[in-house]
């Protein structure tokens, strides 16, 4: 019965989940910093859109995916054009899982950029460093373990993402069938014994991402 | 030395607080005296360049800071001016002497704050030991601020801000957060090392004794506005507790309602 196990949906799983936690980071830090402690009419409606994913049903945000990058999407001819094609590759869930995660790292972000002791930023200033300088030698360093732990989140999150990879990277086997599409496949095939060891698997991974992540937490509160 | 004429009007939801001043000093030590939430610390933000203010003109000895009129408004980092926080705002992760090494880093471009990060994290700098040494904290130089007790984190930020070789150093309530014993030595030992260095100062305070020690020029405030600017005051050495009985007249005359726009931290 081993031997039919194979390894690749769980490899693929922490590759996707990987670089989309990467690439959240990149992008929700990013976000984070121009929108903390903004307050105007623009940055709510940035907040909200940034906050979207969250709450919509990965189905609806693969949909969006597909107008974006689709083979007659909005910018998918162009990116075809530079040889990049998401649609049906380990490319495309990375996508996916990215936009999906974003909100995670993006509000972990934002709470703790915010949190940061406000005169500490102004000191830097007065002590004549440039804004990118106050940013990562002051502020970043202060946020870090927050914005960690909510990558943590994001991480865990990534590696059982299921709708929106079903819809942009389908479900190839040895391609983009990732742990949470094998469960499924598992299952509909009756083969209950690999869906439990999968189920099993992934319990696991996430379970220890998430008792590192409230460890990183509780340090700093201790 | 410094010329500010300032309006500028916050909002907190449906209360408001309004600061509108004008006045100039030639002293080379000058302090704005009243209580808490009168506007002093906001005019301090706008010397430093940390507040705008919604219209006026700022001048530090020949060169215009702010000016709404001509739209000059330069950013903090360009101001050349030494800010000592209340809380004295040493980054708590790092050591008292990387502390001290930011004041002189933070002016580096991108490549050579890159060079410095692959260089070796103990490098000194002569300019940073000498002033740890003068001000008697190279003992503490690898320490958080969170190791330091509260008069050598104030040290530590004195230091710090006078780094950067400011034209005039702020103040903010330099002495409110020591223990009252402390407070009497720290107020001496700094006025030397201030006098010492022969920067001029402007300082924030709601406590008598730190005029009588560094009043040159003396500006009272109370509700956003200047009540009186006394110059010259210490020819007159107004005792502490003549400031106090003065300061108590004049919030009977100005404060005898409760203040309603809620600010304290201005």
């Amino acid at each position: 019965m081993l031997q039919e196990i194979s390894l690749f949906p769980v490899l693929l799983s922490l590759k996707v989940a990987s670089f989309s936690t990467l690439a959240a980071l990149v992008l929700g830090v990013g976000a984070a910093r121009l929108l903390a402690r903004k307050r105007s009419a623009a940055s709510s409606v940035l907040d909200v859109l940034c906050t979207l994913p969250m709450v919509l049903p990965p189905t609806v945000l693969g949909y969006y995916l597909i107008l974006l990058f689709g083979r007659s999407g909005l910018l998918g001819p162009a990116m075809q054009s530079m040889g990049l094609q998401l649609m049906f590759s380990w490319q495309g869930a990375v996508t996916a899982a990215t936009v999906v995660i974003f909100p995670l790292v993006y509000r972990s972000a934002r709470a703790a950029l915010e949190q940061v002791d406000v005169s500490l930023e102004q000191a830097a200033r007065t002590l004549g460093a440039p804004e990118w300088k106050v940013f990562f030698y002051v502020t970043l360093p202060l946020a870090s373990r927050s914005i960690l732990s909510g990558a943590m989140l994001a991480f865990a999150r990534g590696m059982g993402e299921f709708g929106a990879t079903l819809m942009i990277a389908g479900n190839i086997p040895g391609k983009t069938k990732t742990l949470a599409l094998a469960i499924y496949d598992a299952f509909q095939a009756g083969n209950d014994e690999l869906a439990s060891m999968l189920v099993l698997v992934t319990s696991a991974i996430c379970a220890t991402i998430l008792v590192a992540a409230e460890r990183l937490l509780g340090r700093r509160h201790a | 030395m410094i010329a500010i004429a300032a309006r500028s009007t916050l909002r907190h939801g449906r209360s408001s607080f309004t600061l509108d001043i004008d006045f100039a000093s030639e002293a080379s030590r000058l302090v704005l005296f009243g209580a808490s939430g009168s506007g002093k610390t906001l005019t301090l933000q706008m010397i430093a360049g940390l507040a705008r203010p919604d219209s006026g003109r700022i001048v530090l000895d020949d060169s215009v800071l702010f000016d709404s009129t001509s739209g000059i408004d330069l950013p903090p980092q360009q101001r050349g001016v030494g800010y000592l926080f209340q809380q004295y705002a040493l980054f708590p992760h790092m050591s008292l002497r990387e502390n001290l090494a930011f004041a002189l880093r933070s002016r580096y471009g991108l490549v050579a704050s890159l060079s410095d990060f692959f260089a070796e994290k103990t490098r000194c700098f002569p300019e940073v030991n000498a002033v740890m040494e003068r001000l008697e904290i190279a003992y503490l130089a690898d320490r958080l601020p969170n190791q330091l007790s509260g008069g050598q984190k104030q040290r530590a930020a004195l230091a710090r801000a006078l780094l950067t070789k400011p034209r005039v150093l702020l103040l903010d309530e330099p002495f409110a957060a020591l223990d009252p014993l402390l407070r009497i030595r720290m107020r001496r030992s700094m006025d030397d090392f201030l006098k010492e260095c022969g920067i001029p100062l402007i300082m924030i305070t709601h406590d008598p004794e730190d005029v009588d020690m560094f009043a040159d020029d003396l500006a009272l405030y109370s509700r956003g506005r200047i009540l009186r600017m006394e110059r010259d005051f210490h020819n007159r050495r107004l005792f502490a507790q003549d400031t106090l009985s003065c300061l108590a007249d004049l919030a009977e005359a100005e404060d005898d309602h409760a203040r309603p726009h809620g600010f304290d931290d201005v």
